[in-house]
């Protein structure tokens, strides 16, 4: 065991080092600066000035945004500043959600790159909390706007859901280390991709080849080593925080707290599909998602080792003892698992900024997606991911959006309080 | 017999049995729990279905039956661990359907369990302690105050360690439960049972998984429960065991109660024999009952790999 | 170096708020944990609770400072009876979600722009602590132990406050768990289908446990408002809860110092390492990395200490192996 994790750690080590001399590049700049990303529904704004002035409106500098709504401007000490976003030069059909907010103050501390944000709406959307009563074609458009991002977000929690719940059916564990996967897998491709300098398009299938390796080599490394200690689930579900406590970390060590992006697929102009708009991207995003979640869910249902992951989730020691080599099966669900999740990290940072928290963000998502299906059941957490994608987003009709986790979280809640072995889950057996 | 020799509680059990009619739901003189349309189902299977079933009071009452007949899930229904989907029993004349476990517990029936749940990381002597009942030390605000709670702590004390040498675990008395061997501990679940005093003492499988020479120790304390006035019923296959200590046998298959009698003529019972070999021994598995077994053995699993 | 800026930085982070309100917090986490078995995964909610009950009360609404103290812990004890009527009769590992689940729900809503009239948004609330402060009996100066220790006057009356309360709970949890309501809990731990077989009612005590939990962990909040004299919402993460999982696992979980020891050590050592790395970094001993980089550095080891404490040594400093919970299913 003790060399297992000296090797585990090893091999972490050595990651440390590849990633060391690429990585350096993409460091956080010394020195204080304020900077963002302008963005609407996660497209970058370009063209747009800003302005940034001291406390005492002595100008220090502008910006122009550039193709991917990313601007900086550096100060030359810590302290408080005025940020001016210029509102004449947003794009026609843009505007910023509160007008009275175009100049922000911030605070900017020693040692900092401060982010500032601007919330900007298109301009021909109803303003927010009015859309309700306007009724008429312009809300349902709305409906079924949300209809599809809800769809599109679902389909992301999926895919990281099902790794997480095969990974929880087959061995107990609650992995709180799964987002990680997610963001390991983005920043796989965009190490690849920036630094290395590939094309996304082929990038991404080298992440996703080492993405699996490293969940194959985790298993074998680490989680069945700890399986074969007899390590209680709880320790082992604690022990997966202090591992997404220590992923989450390495990944801002390497790459910096602020934003990053691929080199591709960064700006496209939306396509407008009937009553809704949507990037081509996101188009194809989508269709990869479901592509391998059928591909998923056939291969569970008809392969033999699908069969055999679904036995052993049932029954391991039955399945243990009907001949199927458990810890085989184990191994592959966490290298398919993992694999998966690297896809939905990758997926994910086309459509919206990587960053080291960028899997974190959604792993409450793919819990409650997971719960709600029923833990434990790959299937059911395709249905429950879906479910909780769809509500985040059309619940914006009714709530602010910054509230619409707030909506999905709930219902996580009552829905346990009514039907605890979830949407497709089935009722446990008292021993 | 020697009707002589027996001792009281013995023979007052026989007495009451006598010339008592051997068919299933037959009504007892004095019943202390009454069964009536207890039903639970796990999806499309009927785990039990019993129509009608009495315990008299200070017997010793076996339940038996073969594997997945449904024993320790109407254990379960009776003592409040899961619920029926149908059915009414009253203990003592009082409704007990959808009455929680812990309240079952305090009302004087208590039951162990076939796979030990003798808390290894109390010592023999705490077990003992949290077995009785209405304890003042055991809300919170009182038990910051031990003036309030030593006295009756005590006392509880002296309870537990007069089971505790009449269990002949005396010695055993600061060490970790987890340190008992399988059949010390079925000892002291049995015993910390007892703490509360109860009136009906439920069982399941006492002697599963004790070396045979704790064995008729075991069988003389269950003996021994009788004769201090209290009602056991209990699951056991051990059928020599069975016929040793019990006054009354009840049989189980698929669920149903099939059979019920003394002992010694109940085993040779043409409906318990086919429930035992499958009525139809000679012939092969139907698809009903072998799937009925896969889920028996996964149902024995589920419960090993929770332990 | 500064090896005199390091020590003290590192005695102070051992004895100072921080050390305070993850005490309080891991103290809160050792009823529910420790001695009940319980994944409260969400105690930084509690503490939000705590901090904001003090800072809306008396900032947004003018209120007496004692009045938000008394809603906070009415607050703690109303969120621990809502997740645990749902959670609580159902498998472990529901409860841990639902609790982070609420934890990150009252972020969420004390952050909305939508309510920041009430609880000031992302930037949080201030000017609530004045007075805490009129009540402080140090006069103005420097108190400590030079060159090592130095705490002005308010930081000493937070210390004072926070490590009576600390002592408190600690002493109320000594006498509860040595009682036989302690044994109930201790055994529910382990089996609870044991202890509903013997006639108590389960639910109650683990409901017991949450709350009292929850309420300490509020206490934590108190302290972290009243510290800094100051509120903001993502200082209340789910990292926070974390956190103190890693100080009650370090310190022993299930044993009455454990948390306190754990924090004080956990502190210690972070900033040790901390203000060590970044002393280094400047004075040039170390050339790979930036100061910036030095915080990272400190959140792996908080996660690979927290692993390695569980493979190698799940009963931390002070915990009896035979009797540590975590192995129980």
């Amino acid at each position: 065991m003790r060399r297992a994790v000296i090797a585990f750690t090893a091999f972490m080590g050595g990651l440390i080092f590849v990633f060391l001399a690429g990585a350096s590049t993409a460091w956080a700049a010394e020195g204080e600066e304020v900077k963002g990303t302008l963005r609407i529904q996660g497209q970058p704004v370009a063209g747009v000035k800003i302005t940034v002035a001291t406390d005492a409106d002595a100008p220090v500098g502008e910006a122009t945004t550039g193709a991917d709504g990313a601007w900086k401007v550096a100060v030359d000490k810590a302290g408080s500043y005025k940020v001016t976003l210029d509102q004449a030069t947003l794009p026609a059909g843009k505007a910023l959600r509160d007008p009275n907010r175009g100049t922000l103050t911030v605070q900017v501390f020693e040692g900092n790159a401060r982010n500032v944000l601007f919330g900007l709406v298109d301009a021909n959307a109803p303003p927010q909390g009015q859309q309700g009563d306007g009724g008429g074609s312009s809300y349902w458009t709305r409906v079924a706007q949300l209809v599809f991002e809800g769809l599109n977000l679902g389909l992301i929690i999926a895919l990281g859901a099902v790794g997480l719940s095969l990974i929880f059916g087959t061995t107990g564990l609650t992995n709180f280390a799964h987002g990680e996967l997610l963001t390991i897998g983005a920043f796989l491709a965009f190490f690849f991709n920036t630094v290395v300098g590939l094309h996304l398009l082929i990038a991404a299938p080298i992440a996703l080849v080492i993405a699996a390796a490293l969940g194959w080599g985790q298993d074998r490394f680490f989680w069945g080593q700890l399986r074969r200690r007899k390590t209680g689930l709880i320790s082992m579900m604690i022990i997966s925080i202090g591992l997404a406590l220590f992923l989450r970390a390495l990944l801002l060590f390497l790459f910096g707290g602020g934003g990053e992006s691929y080199d591709q697929y960064v700006a496209q102009a939306g396509i407008q599909i009937g009553p809704i708009s949507a990037t081509p991207k996101s188009l194809i995003a989508m269709g990869i998602e479901i592509v391998v979640l059928i591909a998923v869910g056939l291969a569970l249902t008809y392969t033999r080792l699908g069969k055999a992951t679904r036995a052993v989730a049932d029954n391991p020691a039955l399945a243990s003892s009907s001949g199927i080599n458990v810890d085989r099966v184990i191994r592959l669900v966490w290298a398919s698992g993992t694999c998966i999740a690297a896809l939905a990290g990758i997926l994910l940072g086309t459509t919206q900024n990587l960053n080291f928290q960028m899997g974190q963000q959604v792993l409450l998502l793919m819990f409650a997606g997971v719960t709600l299906g029923g833990l434990g059941t790959a299937f059911g957490a395709l249905v429950g991911s879906l479910v909780v994608g769809m509500f985040v987003q059309v619940s914006t009709l009714w709530i602010p959006p910054e509230m619409k986790t707030i909506g999905a979280l709930v219902v996580l809640i009552i829905v346990l309080m009514v039907r605890p072995q979830g949407i497709l889950g089935r009722r446990e057996r008292i021993g | 017999m020697h009707a002589e020799s027996l001792p009281a509680g013995k023979a007052a059990a026989l007495k009451a049995f006598e010339g008592m009619a051997a068919e299933p739901g037959v009504p007892k003189p004095d019943p202390i729990l009454v069964v009536d349309n207890v039903v639970r189902r796990f999806g499309g299977l009927t785990a039990v279905n019993v129509n009608h079933v009495e315990i008299q009071r200070g017997s010793i009452t076996a339940l038996i039956g073969p594997n997945g007949a449904g024993k320790t899930t109407f254990f379960n229904q009776l003592t409040g661990f899961d619920t029926a989907d149908e059915g009414q029993w009253t203990f003592n004349g009082q409704a007990m359907n959808g009455v929680s476990a812990y309240k079952v517990a305090r009302k004087g029936m208590v039951r162990t369990f076939q796979l030990t749940k003798a808390l290894s990381k109390l010592t023999v002597i705490e077990n003992m302690r949290l077995g009785a009942q209405a304890q003042k030390g055991e809300n919170f605000f009182r038990g910051l105050i031990p003036g309030l709670w030593r006295g009756q702590e005590d006392e509880i004390t002296l309870q537990a360690e007069d089971l505790l040498q009449r269990f002949k675990l005396d010695a055993k008395r600061d060490d970790f439960a987890g340190s008992l061997s399988g059949g010390q501990r079925k000892l002291l679940e049995m015993a910390r049972a007892l703490m509360g005093n109860p009136e009906l003492v439920m069982l399941d499988e006492p002697m599963a998984g004790v070396n045979p020479a704790l064995t008729q120790s075991l069988l003389g304390h269950v003996k021994n429960l009788r004769e201090l006035g209290m009602t056991v019923l209990f699951v056991e296959h051990d059928m020599d065991m069975v016929r040793d200590i019990s006054d009354w046998v009840i049989v189980m298959a698929q669920g149903e109660v099939i059979a019920e009698g003394p002992p010694d003529s109940v085993m040779s019972d043409e409906r318990v024999v086919d429930a035992y070999l499958g009525a139809h021994h000679d012939a092969p598995l139907s698809a009903e009952e072998e799937e009925r077994q896969l889920h028996e053995a996964e149902a024995e699993l589920d419960k090993e790999s929770t332990e | 170096m500064d090896w005199t800026l390091i020590f003290s930085r590192a005695v102070e982070a051992g004895i100072g708020s921080e050390a305070i309100i993850y005490a309080l917090a891991a103290i809160g986490l050792n009823v529910q944990f420790g001695y009940t078995g319980l994944l409260n995964f969400g105690q930084a909610g509690f503490l939000a609770i705590g901090a904001y009950a003090i800072a809306v009360t008396v900032s947004t609404f003018g209120l007496p400072f004692f009045l938000g103290v008394g809603i906070g812990l009415l607050l703690a004890v109303l969120m621990a009876l809502l997740l645990g009527i749902p959670t609580l009769r159902l498998r472990a590992d529901y409860l841990a979600i639902v609790t982070i689940a609420a934890a990150e729900i009252v972020r969420l809503v004390v952050r909305s722009v939508a309510l920041s009239d009430t609880f000031g948004g992302t930037d949080g609330l201030q000017a609530f602590s004045g007075s805490f402060y009129d009540m402080n009996p140090y006069p103005p100066g420097e108190y400590g132990i030079p060159p090592i220790i130095g705490f002005d006057n308010r930081s000493m009356w937070v210390l004072t406050v926070g490590w009576v309360l600390v002592a408190l709970a600690s002493f109320v949890l000594f006498m509860a768990m040595k009682s036989p309501w302690g044994r109930v809990l201790k055994a529910i731990r382990e089996d609870e289908d044991a202890v509903r077989s013997l006639g108590k009612n389960v639910f109650s005590y683990k409901m017991q446990a949450l709350v009292i939990g929850g309420v300490i962990g509020s206490m934590g909040g108190f302290i972290f408002a009243l510290s800094r004299s100051a509120v903001q919402p993502d200082l209340f993460s789910t990292d926070l809860t974390f956190y103190a999982y890693t100080v009650l696992i370090l310190g022993g979980a299930a044993r009455i110092l454990g948390p306190i020891v754990g924090s004080m050590l956990f502190w210690l050592l972070l900033i040790f390492i901390g203000t060590g790395m970044e002393e280094a970094v400047n004075s040039g001993a170390i050339t790979f990395i930036t100061v910036n980089q030095v915080g990272a550095i400190r959140l792996m080891l908080v996660g690979l200490g927290l692993m390695l404490l569980l493979i190698y040594r799940p009963q931390g400093i002070f915990g009896d192996k035979r009797e540590i919970s975590i192995d129980a299913r």
